[in-house]
């Protein structure tokens, strides 16, 4: 039937990621968007403790969760985004866990490769994930990637330049993480040559040679990388080195089906913190916010408004549907894709929005809110342009191939 | 639990309506906007799909089905899909009788229920909009003065659907304006009743199939058991809100409808030697029609989520309808770009799609779930 509920237990969840977002992210939100590469290691540290105590594989995770938020992990997972991300993008997502890297183990790896890989995430020191696969040469194109990987015995030589790594300093150089590199062993074979390899962290010939500064989420480390003869072995690469069609690059691109509707859950974070604070802002100022009246007899500040709430409405529902498609099994790339593009999109205006709203004062940097509308911009640019995923709506919509319509 | 999944009888209703709107409502709907008229057979055909006589209770004379806003919204979406004038009209009763039998007393629901549970299809009506460009639902000028054994009306309604053919019309009047909604009252008022004039059909750009009309009340006397006055205490937000959702529904069937006829369209032309859906600026539209038509269904399902939880959603129904109002202009406007000058043609029906789409801006109370 359908509801737009969530349970009390959920509801409880949820307020314990907000506190976290107002008490622990967003006192250190502007610190760490001034200074961009300094790490707030005290926020690091509590939020891995949490993690162990409470996540997966934890003792208390099922007695923490309520039957609906095991049963719609997807969705649940978007809500509490939403929360932290409402406290700071950037922090969480320098929030040390197995992140993109972890990810694509999870879809392309073996049973093995899973434990092996994904065990060090629920124990020890806290840990980073990252995936590898934007170079200078090519983002939305990721199928046409140069760097190499090269039999050598029982090893692989990976040969080539990755940027815009997430986490890929953390993973690279300053945790016991990995990075999952996607390189191709037969440029000739196009996408069915494109597999990912894990490099754990520290491995020779793996170099992080640029952290970037960036518009936004800055608390978030972007890096470039270098891989000159970087050796790993063999069984490091996730799932079957057999060259075919199927795969490797499909697993890995199938994984995006499931953190678009979490990246689209950030951007409606970032979202509803910069509508949260133009709410209060207006209410402190006595500026009055009348629904169920005509638009015909509102003032401007007040259709800006609502349409700003609307619109992040809209996009929250679209992401929900997504994450509760997969949850129940069902193919979601189209709705996944449609989340996202609206997301993205719509998140860029409200934060836009927001700071004009607010006049001089939306524009000061004594206020998040300038921050907010840097930071919701990468949410129509990374996990798939706002561009290429109305491509991918349209061609599903339209049932054509990437040959059909590109 | 958060849920997207229909019932298995809302599948099975939905997938009926729509059959019957593509094989039965849109053959009709050219003929409807150019003439006027929708045959009486259809009308009968779609009576007895029992979409309204489905919400009355077998008390009176109805199938007793629980009544619900979503599955409201699913049949206003899937009649608007067919074409937004006979969808109108096939459901104009439950303008009507849902209120009376949400507000109504027990006389008044046994006078007025059983018409809407016959066989046949019978007219029933009700009076919402005023003809003022800055028309607020919160503030009707429409209004009724108590004089101790009855009320005097006064005001001017329009986009009347039906009121010429329908027996009663609930009118919509306030007893005090400083309370906004919480001054409204319904009063079942008789067509014939002194001081009624309905006017000539009115002319508009679109809903060109529904009969409409003016109604205007002049020292319009009526009885006290005319005012609905049941145990429910009469919620004229609640009455509004389901106006809205049921906009909203009705927004995405028409948005629907163009966005399908639009894509099948680019599949086909063609134009530089390829289809031009196959053209990124085509394809682009029609992904942002499309994402933009779910958007605007789980919009209109929220808001009828929160109506059958028993709230009165008027936040919630707002902005689903203010939200469709434009979606569905963007939709509709964008089919008739992509079929180009045959859009621009009353031939291909995007271009009543545009029309009718135009209204949700800016007509109100012709529809409910």
């Amino acid at each position: 039937m359908i509801d737009f509920e969530f349970e009390p237990q959920v509801r409880a969840q949820l307020k314990m990621y907000h506190a976290v977002a107002e008490g622990m992210m967003r006192p250190i939100s502007r610190e760490f968007d001034e200074h961009e590469h300094e790490k707030p290691w005290p926020f690091y540290e509590a939020m891995w403790s949490a993690a162990q105590n409470l996540g997966p594989g934890s003792t208390s995770e099922s007695s923490s969760k309520s039957d609906g938020a095991v049963k719609l992990r997807n969705l649940y997972t978007c809500l509490s985004t939403e929360e932290l991300c409402w406290g700071d993008a950037g922090l969480f997502l320098s929030i040390p866990n197995p992140g993109l890297g972890g990810a694509a183990v999870a879809a392309a790896g073996t049973p093995e490769q899973k434990e092996r890989f994904l065990k060090r995430f629920r124990e020890g020191k806290p840990k980073w994930g990252a995936m590898a696969i934007t170079e200078p040469g090519c983002g939305s194109d990721s199928a046409a990637i140069t760097t190499t990987a090269t039999r050598d015995g029982d090893d692989y030589l990976i040969n080539g330049t990755k940027i815009f790594c997430t986490a890929g300093e953390m993973s690279a150089e300053k945790s016991e993480g990995f990075v999952v590199v996607w390189a191709t062993l037969d440029r000739s074979a196009g996408r069915a040559g494109i597999k990912p390899f894990v490099v754990e962290h520290h491995t020779p010939g793996m170099t992080v040679t640029r952290v970037e500064n960036k518009l936004g989420i800055r608390a978030s480390d972007t890096a470039m990388i270098v891989f000159d003869n970087c050796r790993v072995p063999a069984n490091h690469l996730l799932g079957s080195a057999e060259v075919k069609p199927t795969g490797g690059f499909k697993d890995v691109m199938a994984t995006f089906d499931a953190t678009r509707p979490i990246v689209a859950a950030m951007a409606i974070g970032v979202g509803r913190a910069a509508l949260d604070y133009v709410r209060d802002f207006l209410k402190d100022q006595k500026v009055p916010i009348r629904y169920g009246l005509s638009p015909r007899r509102l003032t401007t500040i007040e259709r800006d408004f609502m349409e700003m709430e609307v619109q992040l409405k809209a996009a929250r529902l679209l992401t929900w549907r997504a994450a509760w498609m997969l949850d129940m099994g069902m193919r979601n790339s189209l709705e996944a894709s449609m989340a996202k593009a609206k997301a993205g999109k719509a998140v860029t205006l409200i934060t836009q929005k927001a700071v004009e709203l607010l006049g001089p004062i939306g524009y000061s940097r004594k206020v998040l809110v300038e921050k907010w509308m840097r930071d919701a911009k990468i949410n129509d640019i990374f996990e798939g342009t706002q561009q290429i995923n109305l491509m991918i709506i349209a061609r599903r919509i339209l049932d054509y191939s990437s040959k059909e319509l590109n | 639990m958060i849920s997207f999944e229909l019932t298995e009888e809302q599948r099975m209703i939905r997938d009926t309506v729509v059959a019957f709107a593509t094989a039965e409502i849109r053959p009709a709907a050219r003929l409807a906007d150019e003439t006027g008229a929708i045959p009486d057979s259809l009308i009968e055909q779609a009576w007895e799909l029992g979409l309204v006589r489905g919400a009355i209770p077998e008390d009176y004379g109805g199938y007793g089905d629980t009544r619900s806003a979503v599955t409201g919204a699913i049949v206003a979406e899937e009649l608007a899909f067919g074409d937004l004038s006979i969808a109108t009209h096939v459901l104009t009763p439950r303008l009507l009788a849902f209120p009376v039998l949400e507000f109504g007393n027990n006389e008044q629901r046994i006078r007025i229920l059983k018409d809407f549970a016959s066989d046949k299809f019978v007219a029933g009506t009700a009076a919402f909009l005023e003809p003022r460009f800055d028309f607020d639902a919160s503030a009707l000028a429409t209004a009724a003065v108590s004089d101790g054994t009855g009320y005097l009306l006064n005001g001017v309604k329009c986009c009347v659907p039906l009121a010429e053919d329908s027996a009663n019309i609930l009118i919509f009047a306030t007893t005090n304006r400083d309370l906004e909604f919480g001054g409204v009252d319904g009063f079942i008022v008789p067509r014939g009743a002194p001081g009624l004039t309905i006017s000539g059909r009115e002319q508009n750009m679109g809903l060109k199939g529904l009969a409409t009309f003016e109604v205007k009340l002049e020292n319009c006397r009526v009885d006290k058991d005319s005012r609905l006055s049941g145990d429910n205490q009469f919620n004229f937000t609640r009455i509004v809100s389901q106006g809205r959702v049921a906009m909203a529904a009705m927004a995405v069937g028409v948005a629907r409808a163009a966005y399908e006829y639009a894509r099948d369209y680019a599949k086909e032309r063609k134009a530089f030697g390829v289809p031009i859906a196959t053209k990124q600026a085509i394809a682009f539209m029609l992904a942002e029609m499309a994402t933009e038509i779910d958007a605007t269904r789980l919009l209109a399902w929220e808001a009828a989520a929160c109506l059958d939880h028993g709230e009165d959603a008027l936040i919630e129904s707002s902005q689903a309808r203010n939200y469709a109002a434009q979606s569905a202009l963007m939709v509709t406007d964008n089919a008739v770009q992509i079929l180009g000058g045959h859009g621009y043609i009353r031939e291909h029906p995007v271009e009543l799609f545009l029309r009718n789409a135009r209204s949700f801006a800016v007509i109100e109370g012709v529809a409910t779930v």
